[in-house]
């Protein structure tokens, strides 16, 4: 009961983490129809960006909390800023110039993309893993338990709360833009027509880039906690998180905002119960082969429209 | 100021100087912040934690060249006024160059196919060049098979790789445990992975469009997973070693007295095999084309095709969608398992590190790149690709970047890929080449 408990926390904070990259994918297939393949590459660049931020400012974990939390938040808008800098260059290069193409082509360019930013931070921030001490230490221990085994303590350490109540917070303001902003409805807009809204003023192109940037954005935060809670990154981590944050998008209905967070919950607990009482080395072929299942038997996904076929 | 000496000295272009000044400000703010985060700043692993190198210098080269060539690429190419082409070209000559463009295409495969057949016989040829033309007659092999999947039946595959390792994997273990040859082993192989290409295919091939590429991906890297972590049995990341070398028929190329050179008269060498290597995967590159050529006809490749164009008027007509996309995926899984097992006796050594995403996406860069369903197209595009790559073997780390770069460039460039004309199957009174733009390729249905 203990280790379920303390599995169920850290499958959430996983969870959060993924649901954060799925919003990028859920938002950009949302609009265009489209896989942004370079999505969880761009995960990767920003988390590169915060360690070197926090590199640069020195954090570590003997500076006071305050001047800690104020610092992450410096780290954070800049890994921000400049991955959605990544985003728009990738819709720029990648989807604007094919637009209305024939569909396979925007996603080789995005490939295309996902290769050079894998190799691009290979050769400049070098191919070993980056280690990162812990920064926020400390936290809660809600239940213990002694048996003959000795002591076993179910822990929820700071760094899940900050985790998870970003995550909530994030949700909470994206949802709101989406609804109550002109930008937001612009996105809707173009994601039920994008001729009438383009007919009706909207410049969808500008709306196209700034869902980009906004999926990049959150990625960048997802990059962020990634690189706090396990510490250690590197180049290659971008393209697993991916596609498992791709699942999470599908399995909560793609194009939806709340599907897209408790897909990722999902596929944080079912890897995290996975690792937990089956086997660590299978955890991908268990989130892989959950995407496959859900694709057959549920393809609108949990909170999604049934898609209607036309002719 | 070097936009208005431009403008002045080029009569006919049109330099519009504030909006290209603002652009390369705009251009230099977004390369600085790609650039300058990661190139100029560097962790390194130092005392006690982290520590940092900068590299201001390298990263203001490469935001500088950025701009410039921007700069230029307005000067050069977006400097003319919309809507009107640079030089007009008379109708006459245009058609006469079409003319001689589809002469020129008509003879284009016959010309290669007899310079593959001299090719290992020339006297520059060496074993360096051999091996390089194995090689990439192995992606021709791949990027044929994969055409079936995707330029056919338009189904996109984003886990071709799986059944190249799928027959790699069989013609090792196969191999290993029975002491099965080659020769056996190559039709197994092939059977094999076009079972897995069903059994796989069966339950995802409702889907449609990227939803089939992400699930293929995953199917992709679960079989990856399941050959790294299966010790036992694969070897995991260890791999598998020994495989035997093909022989001349039941032949071997040794030296001793029941050897390929004695019984032929020859001199002993070891180009010997090479060259019969080379001859092998051409001759099975060869049969995936003229399969493929054959199955187009067919109406089961009518059936693809059909497919491709319109799913719901297939289903309309009576055409048993998931069978008819399982034959394409079985097919098209064959070819990349024999292709498997002709890599496993050529390595000698197979690893799961072979058999990556990357591959994958190559492969089908490779066809996409050659323009989807075009036979001609996909020898082109491995020479260029594969060729291209051996070019920057020195630029070891600099290849993969130069690659996904060349992705992107030649996909904006011609977005129908090189060979951009399709040759209808069936035809009425004579065979029209078309723009690949009247077929709907890839659209994944």
């Amino acid at each position: 009961m203990e280790y379920f408990l303390q599995q169920l926390i850290n499958g959430i904070t996983l969870g959060s983490i993924y649901g954060l990259i799925a919003i990028g994918y859920t938002m950009v297939y949302g609009i265009i129809g489209m896989i942004n393949f370079a999505h969880g590459d761009i995960f990767m660049v920003s988390s590169f960006i915060a360690l070197i931020v926090i590199t640069a400012l020195g954090l570590t974990v003997s500076t006071g909390l305050g001047l800690t939390i104020l610092a992450l938040i410096l780290v954070l808008v800049t890994a921000m800023v400049i991955a959605s800098v990544f985003g728009w260059t990738t819709e720029r290069m990648a989807y604007r110039p094919l637009r209305g193409s024939f569909r396979l082509a925007p996603l080789i360019t995005a490939i295309g993309i996902s290769i050079v930013l894998q190799n691009y931070i290979q050769i400049t921030q070098g191919a070993r893993v980056k280690p990162l001490q812990p920064l926020i230490e400390g936290g809660y221990t809600l239940m213990t338990r002694v048996d003959a085994n000795g002591e076993f303590a179910v822990r929820l350490s700071n760094m899940q709360i900050l985790i998870i109540a970003i995550t909530v917070i994030l949700m909470i303001v994206f949802s709101l833009m989406i609804a109550k902003t002109s930008l937001g409805r612009a996105q809707r807009a173009c994601e039920q027509d994008r001729k009438m809204a383009s007919l009706l003023g909207i410049n969808v192109d500008r709306t196209i880039s700034m869902t980009f940037v906004m999926g990049a954005a959150l990625a960048a935060v997802a990059g962020l906690m990634f690189l706090l809670y396990y510490g250690v990154i590197d180049f290659f981590i971008g393209f697993v998180a991916g596609v498992k944050a791709f699942t999470a998008a599908v399995l909560g209905g793609i194009g939806s905002l709340p599907g897209a967070m408790l897909g990722g919950l999902v596929i944080g607990l079912i890897e995290t119960f996975w690792s937990a009482y089956f086997s660590i080395e299978y955890k991908d072929v268990a989130a892989f082969s959950m995407l496959a299942i859900v694709l057959i038997f549920l393809p609108q996904g949990l909170l999604g429209k049934p898609e209607v076929e036309k002719v | 100021m070097t936009e208005m000496t431009n403008s002045s000295a080029r009569p006919g272009r049109h330099l519009d100087v504030p909006r290209v000044a603002k652009d390369l400000v705009v251009t230099a703010l977004i390369a600085t912040a790609i650039f300058g985060s990661t190139i100029a700043f560097r962790t390194v692993s130092a005392a006690g934690g982290l520590g940092l190198t900068t590299r201001f210098d390298v990263a203001f080269y490469v935001i500088a060249a950025v701009v410039v060539g921007r700069l230029l690429l307005w000067i050069f190419f977006w400097s003319k006024p919309a809507g009107e082409p640079a030089v007009e070209i008379p109708a006459g000559i245009k058609s006469g160059f079409a003319h001689v463009a589809a002469r020129l295409g008509k003879i284009f495969g016959p010309a290669m196919l007899i310079i593959a057949l001299v090719f290992p016989f020339l006297p520059f040829t060496d074993r360096y060049l051999l091996d390089l033309s194995i090689l990439i007659l192995t992606y021709v092999m791949l990027g044929w098979g994969l055409n079936i999947v995707v330029g056919l039946a338009g189904l996109l595959d984003l886990g071709y790789v799986a059944f190249y390792a799928i027959g790699a994997y069989s013609y090792a273990l196969l191999a290993q445990y029975f002491g099965f040859s080659f020769w056996m082993c190559l039709p197994l192989a092939g059977i094999l992975a076009a079972f897995w290409g069903i059994i796989l295919g069966f339950p995802v091939l409702r889907l449609r469009g990227d939803y089939l590429a992400i699930v293929t991906l995953a199917f992709g890297e679960i079989i990856r997973v399941v050959l790294l972590n299966w010790y036992k049995f694969t070897g995991g990341p260890d791999g598998l070693s020994g495989i035997p070398r093909p022989s001349f028929f039941g032949i071997p190329f040794n030296r001793g007295e029941d050897g390929f050179a004695e019984i032929f008269g020859l001199e002993y060498s070891s180009i010997h095999r090479i060259v019969f290597m080379y001859f092998l995967i051409l001759a099975l590159a060869l049969i995936t084309n003229f399969v493929t050529n054959r199955l187009r006809r067919l109406p089961i490749g009518r059936a693809w095709e059909a497919l491709r164009e319109d799913e719901i008027a297939c289903r309309s007509l009576g055409l048993n969608t998931t069978s008819v996309k399982l034959t394409a995926f079985a097919t098209g899984g064959m070819f990349a398992g024999f292709a498997g097992s002709f890599f496993a006796t050529r390595q000698g050594f197979i690893s799961p590190e072979s058999f990556t995403f990357i591959e994958s996406a190559l492969i089908l860069a490779i066809v996409v790149l050659g323009g989807m369903g075009s036979q001609v197209g996909v020898v082109i595009a491995s020479i260029v690709m594969i060729g291209g790559f051996e070019v920057f073997r020195e630029a070891e780390q600099y290849r993969m970047l130069i690659f996904g770069l060349a992705m992107v460039v030649i996909m904006i460039w011609r977005p129908r890929g090189l060979i951009s004309t399709r040759i209808p199957s069936i035809f009425l009174k004579e065979k029209k080449a078309v723009s690949a733009d009247m077929v709907s390729q890839g659209e994944g249905h």
